[in-house]
């Protein structure tokens, strides 16, 4: 089992005080914490080496190369893929767009439906329902349970010969639902759709295997995965990426160039126009040398048990808040939605604030599934990473039952 | 009022008394048919959101006023004591207290007299040290502006 004793020794904001408070951080579902390894990967770039890539013949070109290509080799083992399939993007959500733009635009057309679920995170509804509209195509959903699982009963129903893809979450954003990608990816196959799966909340947290899911797009941010912002990875497989064209044009991506016209690079570059975000591409490296050190089993493992732990403490403060997601630990990420009639998510999040407790309330850019489908305003939103601790979870209970006595005075 | 724990002795500055009162038992929470005046205010950020319903008396005098809307009780609160302090006010009036309201919730001077007109909404003072919640204090209030700027003829 992991230990977040000696984990957190590498996190230095653990340490910073909030309202006089130590920091006890539980929004990592938005943006993880940093450890020392990636940061100084960061300032190692900019104070030794800072130069750009795939251009100089100089050293620290030579080696900015290495090392920006090196990392994309790691990240690709990481979710079993071959590095030229491996393409940087801004995060998730630029991973999305881009096959919205490219292999959307050209392969979807009039008549034609896109399969999504009703737990999707804005990221991947809103890019489709831009390229729909477009292109005379229609949405379809997957129902959500009333225990927060896709309601599969309906998938031979909702999947036909006219789905063309079916792009689905692989962990829920607000209820920590881990989605069977595999076997909805096989039955979407079985009719000729193409599958994309958004990553963002599944990557950072448990072994994901593309060879295994058989997907044919997935997307991940490196910011929820210890790695810096403004960087993340958009996966596609090799037969289809060979026939989509880019989407930004420019220098890099480039083989051959006259006055009138252009000719390719090779994948995956072709994708990568302009100088690309080399520091943070290699310090997503690190993040992944540190999580492969650690083991995604084990990673996966550690945040069970203190889900597990979590679940079973706040049982004590179910007759003031609704939990929201699978009961099953198993079946879950770390990741725990909840509410109360009484006190308002943003009025929670203030006073846990105070005590130093970093939650998230609100939508959690997924408004179809917290105010369609389970119809509040808002939730609040606990989620853990392999710093967190059982203390900590005790920590926000405590919290919870004085903002109660607060606000009930 | 309030807690021995220190670190809920600020929470006091936001939570007063008047504001979980109004968050709890909001005044004038109906819907007015015919409205002279509407706007629906949102903030895509957090999800609060206030629905303001305005019937006028003169052209320039307000003579009903409903809120519906759902939120934090700092935005709805604020909502309350918007529709209770408008009533009978003229437009003027109005656009005073909220110039004013902005000043008091953004940290800024504001004189006693001009303190005197906003009654209740002082109680939202301490919304200033929190500055995340200082736009639901002001959501009704910008939603109000909207629904008066909307009528032209105003």
């Amino acid at each position: 089992m992991l230990n977040p004793k000696e984990i957190r020794k590498d996190f230095p904001i653990l340490n910073v005080n909030v309202h006089g408070k130590q920091l006890v951080y539980l929004d990592n579902a938005a943006t993880s914490q940093k450890p020392n390894q990636v940061i100084d990967t960061l300032t190692a770039y900019y104070r030794n080496y800072n130069s750009n890539v795939h251009r100089g013949v100089h050293t620290l070109s030579i080696k900015a190369t290495e090392q920006y290509e090196s990392a994309r080799e790691k990240i690709a083992k990481f979710i079993n893929a071959p590095s030229d399939s491996l393409i940087y993007t801004k995060g998730t959500t630029d991973g999305i767009n881009l096959v919205a733009h490219s292999w959307g635009l050209e392969n979807i057309e009039s008549g034609d439906e896109i399969l999504l679920t009703e737990m999707e995170h804005h990221s991947n509804l809103v890019p489709w329902q831009i390229l729909a509209e477009k292109n005379g195509a229609t949405l379809k959903f997957i129902p959500v349970t009333e225990s927060g699982a896709l309601d599969l009963s309906q998938l031979n129903i909702l999947l036909t010969s006219k789905t063309k893809l079916v792009a689905i979450t692989q962990m829920s954003n607000v209820l920590g639902t881990i989605n069977p990608v595999k076997e909805i990816c096989r039955q979407a196959h079985a009719l000729g759709a193409y599958m994309l799966i958004d990553a963002a909340q599944s990557v950072p947290h448990m072994p994901v295997d593309v060879e295994d899911i058989g997907c044919d797009f997935l997307a991940f941010s490196s910011h929820k995965m210890l790695g810096p912002t403004g960087i993340g990875c958009l996966y596609i497989k090799k037969a289809i990426l060979e026939t989509m064209n880019p989407v930004n044009h420019g220098g890099d991506m480039v083989k051959e160039v006259t006055l009138n016209q252009a000719t390719w690079n090779d994948l995956p570059i072709r994708f990568e126009a302009g100088t690309p975000n080399i520091a943070d591409a290699i310090a997503l490296g690190t993040a992944i040398d540190y999580l492969t050190e650690l083991g995604m089993d084990q990673v996966q493992a550690y945040e069970e048990h203190l889900t597990t732990y979590a679940l079973d403490v706040l049982k004590g403060l179910s007759e003031d808040f609704i939990f929201y997601g699978i009961p099953d630990p198993t079946k879950r990420g770390a990741i725990i939605s909840f509410y109360s009639p009484e006190i308002h998510p943003h009025d929670i999040g203030t006073v846990l604030d105070r005590q130093g407790i970093a939650i998230r309330a609100g939508h959690h850019c997924a408004m179809p599934l917290v105010n369609g489908r389970l119809g509040l305003p808002a939730t609040a939103r606990a989620s853990f990473y392999i710093y967190n601790t059982e203390e900590e979870v005790d920590m926000l209970v405590d919290s919870l039952k004085k903002t109660l006595q607060y606000f009930n005075r | 009022m309030s807690s021995s724990n220190p670190s809920f002795n600020e929470l006091d500055d936001i939570y007063q008394d008047i504001i979980l009162d109004h968050y709890r038992r909001p005044r004038n929470k109906v819907n007015i048919p015919d409205p002279d005046l509407f706007s629906r205010g949102f903030n895509p950020f957090c999800g609060d959101e206030v629905t303001l319903m305005i019937t006028l008396a003169t052209e320039n005098q307000i003579k009903a006023i409903g809120f519906t809307g759902q939120g934090c009780s700092i935005s709805q609160a604020s909502a309350s004591i918007l529709t209770e302090l408008i009533k009978g006010k003229s437009l003027k009036e109005i656009m005073e207290i909220s110039d004013v309201f902005r000043n008091l919730v953004k940290g800024l001077a504001v004189s006693d007299e001009d303190l005197d007109k906003l009654g209740e909404l002082e109680a939202l003072k301490g919304v200033s040290k929190f500055p995340v919640r200082i736009k639901c204090a002001l959501l009704p209030w910008s939603t109000l502006e909207d629904a008066i700027s909307k009528n032209k003829d105003l």
